[in-house]
């Protein structure tokens, strides 16, 4: 059965047992889920430029489409979720948006409009879906066993996106690279997952039967607790202390002066951490406190950004780089999600967790902007270093910000 | 709706669906994979009587002629996917396998001479008249603003001193008179000048694209105009085709242009459908360019370089077209 740990609150010292099946369930979708969407995101740029000869400033254009839309959708899915108490449902819609977007990017066939609404389409089944899906997984999970629940799932979620490039190269070895049997591929194993969440993941409905109806004011009552907005500002404090993958992964390549060839593997090196640590972090978290993981991750992302600017060259410093970037994944991705989960309302859990993610999205997508515009005024290093003061400071802020938030997880 | 089933019903709907997705994705894939991708047995030929356009074809390397559509053609058995050819150098952008590329340079008779490995997927491919210079430029991942965005990587190799430049993104920038530096600087779509020194290229950068003139020896860029792509040198110097986006944005589509470099001023070339790709001069007074059709099957055509005349189509079924002189 899949109900089957909901119901042993009490072993705090021993947080081993098993996982709620409910989240074991979740995280067979995202598996199957990532491996399909991985599959495409992976041939998307070659599709894109090769076979149809776009330009990169239409698939700009396209790029930029979706990167508004998709926090506002993401707001209004959690909102919904939360007023109707069908998480699963609209998580359901989110999954099958996506897969239906496989089929459909064959037919927009060479028009970069079609294209784009494709894959804005897509994106926008993305934002739907993650709420929810988080919400589901604090609703089935006694909160001392958070941090190990979000560990196997994002473990589980992080090998589907390994897996789905391999596929991808398989099916293309198997036709002689035809993009179209990618698509239909990645199709098929979308709908499997679909089919399995609709099988075997269990919506929690509860709080619609003893509570008042979800409404704005609700919302706004809840964003003014001051529990849920400490978490709310740590969140955005964090993302504004993130630069982004591409940056990190550009000035490692050009400090090691490393082969193009070798360049995704820093990505892929990081993904593999990452997949191993999310479990054992996690359960960590669950035994010494989810902050002191989830700062714990930012310490590691302050080093990641100290080797890159520090004299230390080589095979050795490279690697270091890699396994403290997956670290930071790993202590914070799912943490950040189980450490909110308990401070916020059980009925408006998915929309508590829509507006920590939106922020820390939207937060990000900044430092990012201000990254850039930091290395074109004063280069690449003087830029790291003003990172590096920006995590110390966000480091501290957020230990401090979260400290009741512990607690009240811990006790 | 799935609440009243028992676990043995829900494993069996499962494991049937699974099997149906299974069956289809594996028939879909069977069927794909007796291949489209014709086999190129025909041998390695610099046979090129009679035609006097090197396009690529099918993936392929063929020589046609552009005054007689009918007549045979030379299909050389050389898989590419971009070339370009001038003065006893050739160049051939090849795919090795669905991720990799690599850059083929080869001499007029079409025999290998080096393998470089390139990063990304190619676009564009430009050997100077002379033959001595070869540019080319590929899409990358990573190197932009968003996690997701693409970005261009374009390299030079001076076959003389077999110097191989694997990006020019360092070479240093006077934007609009003053000097620039940001992270999201990004060229594509070079050509060489007759000296093999000066260069035209476009630059990219906070959403803006110029014409730049390079300096290869002192390593240095300037702009030049905005809204100038994939500029291409006439015979004489003294003129650039190059795509322009229509109203400045590239989502309306692409006009072939013709600009004068004494004077900055813009002639339109009477094609008048969207065309992205690099032009070439065929001669002084004519430019050629693919045209790919809502159904992706691309052709050549050729339009005065005056602004009058109409377009004529000069190769079905070909793409990437050098003159051969």
């Amino acid at each position: 059965m899949y109900l089957t740990t909901v119901t042993k609150p009490k072993n705090t010292d021993r947080v081993r047992g098993r996982v709620a099946g409910n989240v074991v369930a979740l995280g067979a979708v995202s598996l199957i889920t990532d491996i399909s969407s991985e599959m495409v995101a992976a041939i998307l740029p070659v599709f894109l430029f090769l076979n149809l000869q776009l330009s990169p400033a239409a698939f700009g254009a396209i790029d930029g489409i979706y990167t508004g839309a998709t926090a506002l959708l993401r707001l209004a899915g959690g909102y919904i979720a939360d007023r109707t108490q069908k998480r699963k449902l609209v998580a359901g819609i989110g999954y099958g948006l996506s897969a239906l977007m496989k089929p459909a990017l064959l037919l927009a066939g060479r028009s970069a409009a079609l294209i784009g609404i494709v894959i804005a389409v897509d994106r926008a089944g993305k934002g739907l879906r993650t709420a929810p899906r988080d919400a589901l997984i604090t609703l089935s999970t006694a909160p001392e066993k958070l941090g190990r629940a979000f560990g196997v799932h994002r473990a589980m979620d992080s090998t589907g996106a390994f897996l789905g490039p391999l596929v991808a190269m398989a099916v293309l070895a198997l036709t002689s690279d035809s993009f179209d049997a990618v698509f239909v591929t990645s199709f098929c194993i979308a709908l499997f997952g679909v089919l399995v969440l609709v099988l075997f993941v269990r919506d929690h409905r509860e709080p619609l039967e003893d509570a008042p109806r979800v409404d704005f004011s609700q919302v706004g009552t809840m964003v003014r607790t001051p529990a849920v907005a400490r978490l709310l500002l740590a969140s955005c404090i964090l993302g504004l202390v993130t630069i982004g993958d591409g940056f990190v992964y550009l000035i490692l390549q050009g400090r090691e002066d490393l082969s193009i060839a070798w360049f995704p593997l820093l990505s892929v090196g990081t993904m593999a951490v990452y997949m191993l640590l999310a479990v054992p972090l996690g359960t960590l978290g669950d035994r010494i406190g989810l902050r002191t993981v989830l700062v714990g991750g930012y310490v590691a992302l302050g080093l990641v950004y100290l080797l890159l600017v520090l004299p230390i060259h080589g095979v050795l410093s490279l690697a270091l780089s890699v396994v403290l970037y997956g670290c930071f994944y790993a202590a914070t991705n799912g943490v950040l999600i189980a450490l909110a989960g308990p401070v916020i309302p059980a009925g408006l859990r998915t929309t508590g967790i829509a507006l920590i993610q939106t922020g820390q999205a939207l937060a990000y997508l900044v430092s990012s902007v201000a990254f850039g515009v930091a290395w074109g005024i004063w280069g690449p290093e003087a830029a790291v270093k003003v990172s590096i003061a920006a995590v110390v400071v966000g480091i501290a802020a957020s230990w401090f910000l979260l400290r009741r938030t512990d607690e009240r997880v811990d006790s | 709706m799935t609440e009243g089933l028992s676990d043995r019903a829900r494993l069996i709907i499962l494991a049937t669906g699974g099997a149906l997705l299974l069956a289809a994705a594996l028939g879909f894939v069977l069927v794909s994979g007796h291949g489209d991708r014709p086999e190129h047995v025909s041998p390695r030929s610099a046979d090129a009587t009679g035609g006097d356009l090197l396009v690529v074809s099918d993936r392929t390397l063929t020589t046609v002629s552009s005054a007689d559509q009918s007549a045979p053609r030379s299909v050389h058995g050389v898989e590419c996917v971009r070339s370009y050819a001038a003065g006893d150098t050739a160049v051939c952008l090849r795919p090795k396998n669905a991720w990799t590329h690599s850059l083929v340079t080869m001499t007029g008779d079409l025999n290998d001479v080096h393998e470089y490995k390139l990063p990304g997927v190619p676009s564009r491919a430009r050997v100077s008249d002379s033959g001595r210079m070869i540019s080319w430029t590929t899409f990358v991942g990573g190197d932009s603003y968003t996690s997701s965005g693409m970005s261009t990587r374009t390299g030079v190799i001076d076959t003389k001193t077999g110097a191989y430049l694997p990006s020019i993104e360092e070479f240093s920038v006077t934007l609009e008179g003053a000097p620039y530096r940001a992270a999201d600087v990004n060229y594509w779509g070079v050509s060489f000048a007759d000296d093999d020194n000066i260069f035209y290229a476009t630059l990219a950068t906070r959403g803006e694209r110029y014409l730049v003139r390079g300096d290869f020896a002192a390593r240095q860029v300037e702009t030049l105009a905005t809204n100038v792509e994939c500029p291409s040198i006439a015979p004489d110097g003294s003129r650039l085709a190059f795509k322009q986006a229509v109203d400045n944005d590239p989502l309306k589509g692409w006009r072939i242009a013709v600009l004068d470099l004494a004077s900055m001023e813009v002639d339109v070339l009477a094609e008048d459908r969207s065309i992205d790709d690099q032009p070439v001069w065929l001669d002084a007074k004519t430019v050629g360019y693919t045209y790919r059709a809502p159904d992706g099957v691309p052709s050549v055509w050729e339009v005065p370089a005056d602004g009058t005349g109409t377009p004529v189509k000069v190769a079905d079924n070909a793409e990437s077209p050098a003159p051969l002189t």
